[in-house]
């Protein structure tokens, strides 16, 4: 048995060294959750909040999730980012109740107490009192008392936020492989195309372990499969940054002539299947590296898609141990031209909850989770393509799940 | 439709909209694209986006063949747990016609029910239609569905 530095988390024993095998409890222990909320989304690690396409102007804001703390994210009249908790330093109130919004400055509905768009306070109502009665005692100090501030950092359009003091530099935490493929999907003024929100019951980390999955994706989504989007026996690569905290995986449309003998003793590919409108499916090429599909998984809360001409981020926000939302924005470019729009549109039909590639993960993890809850000391299995956290040339693995396991571990205060 | 009564044209309204809920009540999801003309536009949006005048879908099919791809993807390569719907339409809402289609307006509510046997409010929210008559009786040329329940449990593979 490998000693475990915490004793918070000493009732929980990972079976073996390494990610290859996760107890279960990792899934259902509120203290595993609570633990998760301080050392991970509030340590050090970067959260994905917002595109900065959803906030162009001056005074707009967004309230979203950094874990499960509420945070609004700003821009300041000087065009600067902020984020800060939305809770008032008054008394605690949620200082924006919508969803995003332009405003000059945050009023709290409370007792008015207001704040510039950097968070700093700027009025408190009766400050001095009425008619020398009442008032805020005379050592109060206005710069005490601004709302409480995050870190906050763009690369390529796409916004984090940290509560880390210590944490590096955004480039850093996302290194080389993950910043690369963000700027190739954002390599030109991007159009947020609209939401969709997903609530699944189930713990996020299912989800994660799921972005991660090259195995899965021809085998559960028949779709996919059926129609060349995705199949395994596609070029492709699963890939980490070098912490193992970051992934990727890639496939190449096209590139699997011949092989679907492999699929011929599974559930999952269906011959007798065919689109009687396939314009569901026709599209442009995009890039010129000839790969039709990325999944970029950013720990902790991020995934990059391009699934054919789909574009989207989708934000992972957990909501206790048992449930999570995930935030899917789409975009498309802002010189896409009206025949790029509808492909856009119709290839919409493909993502989100009721997507025809995606929305099987979502019950994906509902069944992981329905069905672990009485076991949190059994464990997963974890072993595909060799039962290391390793990159591979190909599709036919389990590496990037193992290095997400392992990376967390660490963080989390469970011996490697 | 022009030799129709306001009444009688509400009346032929009501018999589509409440054959259409309950085609997908009774999961006759086959005959589901049948209420649409050809060249139909069939959209389910979420009111978030709506209101902000978003193009983003959770389902957009622009021809009946699409919502036949569907109905065939449902049964033969989507994975889900299996449930009933049942729709609760009212205030239906004969707008008038316009360039030969009667626009029509009404609120639903859909019940899902789950193989364990409980019932949840799965979603909520307005149709927006254009109904034209055809040689078949009247069809949907064009059938927007705004929901307001716009953070989906889970997934929506069955259409509303
Ligand atoms: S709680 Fe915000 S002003 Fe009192
Ligand atoms: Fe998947």
């Amino acid at each position: 048995m490998n000693a475990i530095r915490d004793p918070a988390l000493g009732h929980l024993a990972w079976p073996a060294a390494g990610g290859s095998r996760v107890p279960f409890g990792v899934f259902t222990d509120p203290a595993v959750y609570e633990l998760e909320q301080q050392r991970l989304f509030r340590g050090e690690s970067w959260s994905f909040v917002a595109l900065e396409a959803e906030i162009p102007n001056s005074g707009d804001y967004k309230t979203t999730f950094v874990g499960d703390s509420p945070v609004v994210i700003s821009r300041a009249e000087d065009g600067s980012l902020h984020a800060y908790v939305n809770r008032c330093a008054h008394r605690g109130a949620a200082i924006c109740r919508e969803l995003r919004g332009n405003v000059q400055n945050h009023l709290c509905v409370y007792h008015q107490w207001a704040y510039d768009l950097k968070g700093n306070l700027i009025g408190v109502p009766f400050r001095r009192g009425l008619n020398g009665q009442g008032g805020m005692p005379a050592d109060f100090d206005m710069k005490q008392h601004g709302l409480q501030k995050l870190r906050v950092q763009a690369l390529a359009g796409l916004v984090f936020a940290t509560f880390s003091e210590s944490v590096e530099p955004l480039e850093d935490y996302l290194g080389p492989m993950p910043r690369q493929a963000i700027e190739r999907i954002m390599s030109r003024p991007i159009k947020v195309l609209g939401d969709q929100r997903q609530f699944v019951a189930g713990n996020w980390k299912l989800y994660a372990e799921n972005t991660r999955d090259p195995y899965h994706a021809s085998l559960l989504h028949l779709f996919h499969c059926t129609f060349g989007l995705y199949r395994s026996s596609q070029k492709g690569v699963s890939v980490m940054d070098a912490k193992h905290r970051h992934s990727m995986l890639t496939a190449m449309r096209g590139t699997d002539d011949g092989k679907l003998e492999d699929y011929q003793d599974t559930r999952t590919y269906n011959a007798d299947f065919v689109l009687s409108d396939p314009s569901l499916l026709a599209g442009r090429q995009e890039f010129d590296d000839g790969v039709t599909l990325v999944i970029l998984a950013v720990f902790p809360n991020l995934v990059v898609q391009q699934i054919s001409n789909t574009l989207a981020v989708r934000q992972i926000i957990p909501r206790g141990v048992d449930k999570f939302e995930l935030v899917w924005t789409q975009f498309g470019y802002a010189d896409d031209d009206a025949d790029m729009d509808l492909i856009r549109n119709k290839q919409g039909n493909l993502i989100g909850p009721a997507g025809l590639v995606s929305m099987e993960d979502g019950e994906a993890v509902e069944i992981v989770h329905r069905s672990i809850i009485r076991d949190q000391d059994k464990s997963s299995y974890i072993a595909m393509g060799g039962e290391q956290a390793k990159d591979a040339q190909h599709l036919v693995t389990e590496g990037s799940i193992i290095g997400f396991w392992e990376y967390y571990r660490e963080i989390m205060g469970w011996a490697a | 439709m022009a030799a129709l009564t306001p009444v009688e044209l509400h009346y032929h309204v009501n018999k589509l909209l409440s054959q259409y809920v309950e085609c997908i009540d009774d999961d006759r999801l086959e005959e589901w694209p049948d209420f649409f003309v050809e060249d139909c536009l069939y959209q389910v949006v979420s009111r978030e986006n709506a209101d902000r005048g978003l193009p983003t879908a959770a389902m957009y099919c622009d021809s009946r063949g699409m919502l036949a791809d569907r109905v065939v993807a449902l049964r033969h390569a989507n994975i889900y747990a299996r449930h009933y719907y049942r729709h609760i339409l009212s205030n239906v809402d004969v707008k008038g016609v316009q360039d030969g289609a009667i626009v029509v307006h009404s609120n639903y509510l859909v019940l899902q029910t789950l193989v364990e046997g409980d019932t949840k409010v799965f979603s909520a929210g307005k149709y927006l239609d254009r109904i034209v008559s055809t040689a078949d009786g009247l069809r949907f040329a064009r059938r927007v569905v705004v929901f307001d329940t716009y953070r989906i449990p889970n997934l929506l593979v069955t259409p509303l």
